[in-house]
C-alpha cells in the first residue's frame, strides 16, 4: 500500500511509519536488532542521496546547494518506501518462526516442491554453516590467513569441498528418508485453526493502512 | 543486489513477478525430469550450499572483500533447472527471514538473479562446450566465461526493469553504463572464484559436476 502512495502525500507516510513503529514496540523487538538489520538498505540510500544532484528538469536552491526537484522527490520516495518495506520485513521475520512463514507460503499456494526445498534449506542451514566453520578453523589451524586475491584458490577449494559435502549429505538424507517410506510428500502437520479473533488482529494493521491511504487521497 | 520496496513501481513488479512464477513453474517441471522424481533433499542441500557460499568472504585488497552470487556456479554443478530453484529459494528465504530486499520487489530480484543470470550463463556455457575441446581444463574455461557473463546479465535485467518502471530520475543510459560497468568488474571476480571452485570439484568428484559429460561412474539414487 505504501508502495502505491505518491511521495508528495507526506502525511500518509508519517502515519505509515507510526503504525510500523508501534508494531515493532508491541512485538518487543530490540531496537538494536532492528537497526542492525536495516543496514542492508544503505547502498540504495546512497543512490537516492545522489539523485537530487544529477538529473534533469526543474531546479531550485537550498542554501548553497543546487538541487533537482524531481530527483529530490524520487530520492525521498525511495528512502521512505524502502525503509518502510525493510521495517515490515524485519517485523515479520522477528516475530514469526521460519516454520510458520513456510506454512503461510504453502497456504498461499507456493508449489509443494518449493516448500519442501525451502524447508530442507532451513533445516540444514546450521549444519552446513557448522561445516563451513569447521573448515575455517582447520584452515587457520594450519596457519592460513586470507589477505588478498592470492588466497582465492584455497578459499575456492574450500567452497568446492563444501559443495561435495553438502551434496553427499543430501544423498544420505534422501536415502534415509526413502528407507523410512518417503514417497514425495511430507507428512502434514496439524493445522492451527483460525479463530475470528486471529483474523481481526491480523487484519487490523492492513485495514488501518488502507484507511490512511484512502483518507489522505480524499483529503489531499 | 537486492532491490528494496518502492524502487520499481508496482505494475512492473507484478509483471516481473508473474514472469518469474512462470519460469519457476518450468524449472520445477524440468528439475523433476532431470533429477529424479523425489529429490527435494538434494535440491534443498544445493540451496543451502549456495546460501552458505554467499557468506564465504573473498578478500580483495585493503580490507575490502566480496562474495559469490553463485548463479553460474550452481548452473555448472547441478544444472540450470535445479540451479534456478535453489536460487529462488535462497532469495525467498533472504527476503522473508533476513529482510534482505523488499517483499514487493521479490519478483524483480528473482527474475534477475535466478532466471536471467542462470539461463544466460547456461546458454553461453552450452555454446562454449560445443566449440571448445572436451577436456577438463577447457570446461573450466567455459565456466569462467559463463560466470563472467552471468553477473552483467543480471545487471542488464535490472536496467530493463528500471527503464520500464523506475521511480527515479537518472537517465536509463547513465544507469546502464554504471550498472554494467561495475558488474563486469564484479563478474571477473565471480568468474575467477567460480572457475577455481568448479575445478576443485572436477578434481575430486567429477561425477557430481552437471556440466561434465565424461562421467566414468553414473551417480544413481537407489530408491
Amino acid at each position: 500500500m505504501a508502495v502505491s502512495t505518491d511521495i508528495s502525500n507526506w502525511p500518509a507516510f508519517i502515519a505509515f511509519f507510526l503504525i510500523i513503529i508501534s508494531v515493532t514496540q508491541i512485538a518487543k523487538l530490540p531496537i538494536t536488532t532492528v537497526a542492525k538489520r536495516s543496514l542492508i538498505e544503505i547502498p540504495f540510500i546512497f543512490f537516492a542521496l545522489l539523485m537530487p544532484f544529477f538529473g534533469s528538469g526543474e531546479r531550485f536552491e537550498i542554501g548553497s546547494l543546487n538541487l533537482y526537484r524531481d530527483g529530490l522527490l524520487a530520492g525521498a520516495s525511495i528512502v521512505a518506501k524502502g525503509t518502510l518495506g525493510i521495517l515490515v520485513a524485519i517485523n515479520l521475520s522477528g516475530t514469526t518462526t521460519a516454520r510458520e512463514i513456510l506454512r503461510g507460503l504453502e497456504i498461499l499456494k507456493m508449489p509443494t516442491p518449493m516448500v519442501q526445498i525451502a524447508s530442507f534449506m532451513l533445516r540444514y542451514i546450521n549444519v552446513v554453516n557448522d561445516e563451513m566453520q569447521r573448515m575455517a578453523v582447520a584452515r587457520s589451524a594450519r596457519g592460513f590467513e586470507a589477505t588478498g586475491i592470492k588466497q582465492w584458490p584455497v578459499l575456492a577449494t574450500a567452497a568446492g569441498a563444501l559443495f561435495i559435502r553438502s551434496y553427499e549429505r543430501g544423498e544420505r538424507v534422501h536415502l534415509a528418508m526413502i528407507a523410512r517410506g518417503y514417497l514425495g510428500d511430507l507428512p502434514k502437520e496439524e493445522r492451527v485453526p483460525n479463530y475470528p479473533k486471529h483474523w481481526v488482529v491480523a487484519l487490523s494493521i492492513p485495514t488501518l493502512a488502507l484507511v490512511i491511504s484512502l483518507l489522505s487521497r480524499w483529503l489531499g | 543486489m537486492h532491490i528494496p520496496d518502492g524502487f520499481i513501481d508496482l505494475p512492473t513488479s507484478a509483471a516481473f513477478a508473474a514472469a518469474s512464477a512462470v519460469a519457476v513453474a518450468g524449472a520445477v517441471k524440468g528439475a523433476r525430469r532431470q533429477l529424479s522424481e523425489q529429490s527435494a533433499p538434494l535440491a534443498g542441500l544445493t540451496a543451502v550450499f549456495i546460501f552458505a557460499v554467499q557468506m564465504l568472504n573473498f578478500p580483495v585488497a585493503a580490507g575490502t572483500s566480496g562474495h559469490l552470487i553463485g548463479a553460474a556456479l550452481a548452473m555448472v554443478l547441478v544444472g540450470p533447472y535445479a540451479a534456478t530453484l535453489a536460487l529462488v529459494v535462497v532469495l525467498i528465504i533472504q527476503a522473508f527471514l533476513f529482510a534482505d530486499g523488499g517483499l514487493t520487489a521479490l519478483g524483480l530480484s528473482i527474475f534477475n538473479m535466478a532466471v536471467i543470470s542462470v539461463w544466460v550463463s547456461f546458454a553461453v556455457f552450452m555454446l562454449l562446450k560445443k566449440i571448445l575441446p572436451k577436456t577438463k581444463s577447457w570446461l573450466v574455461v567455459a565456466t569462467f566465461i559463463s560466470a563472467l557473463i552471468s553477473v552483467p546479465a543480471a545487471a542488464v535485467g535490472f536496467v530493463i526493469q528500471y527503464a520500464i518502471g523506475a521511480n527515479a530520475t537518472f537517465s536509463v543510459g547513465a544507469v546502464l553504463n554504471a550498472m554494467v560497468g561495475t558488474h563486469i568488474l564484479i563478474g571477473i571476480g565471480e568468474a575467477i572464484i567460480t572457475a577455481l571452485t568448479v575445478s576443485a570439484v572436477l578434481a575430486s568428484r567429477s561425477d557430481l559436476v552437471f556440466g561434465w559429460d565424461k562421467k566414468n561412474t553414473t551417480l544413481e539414487i537407489r530408491s
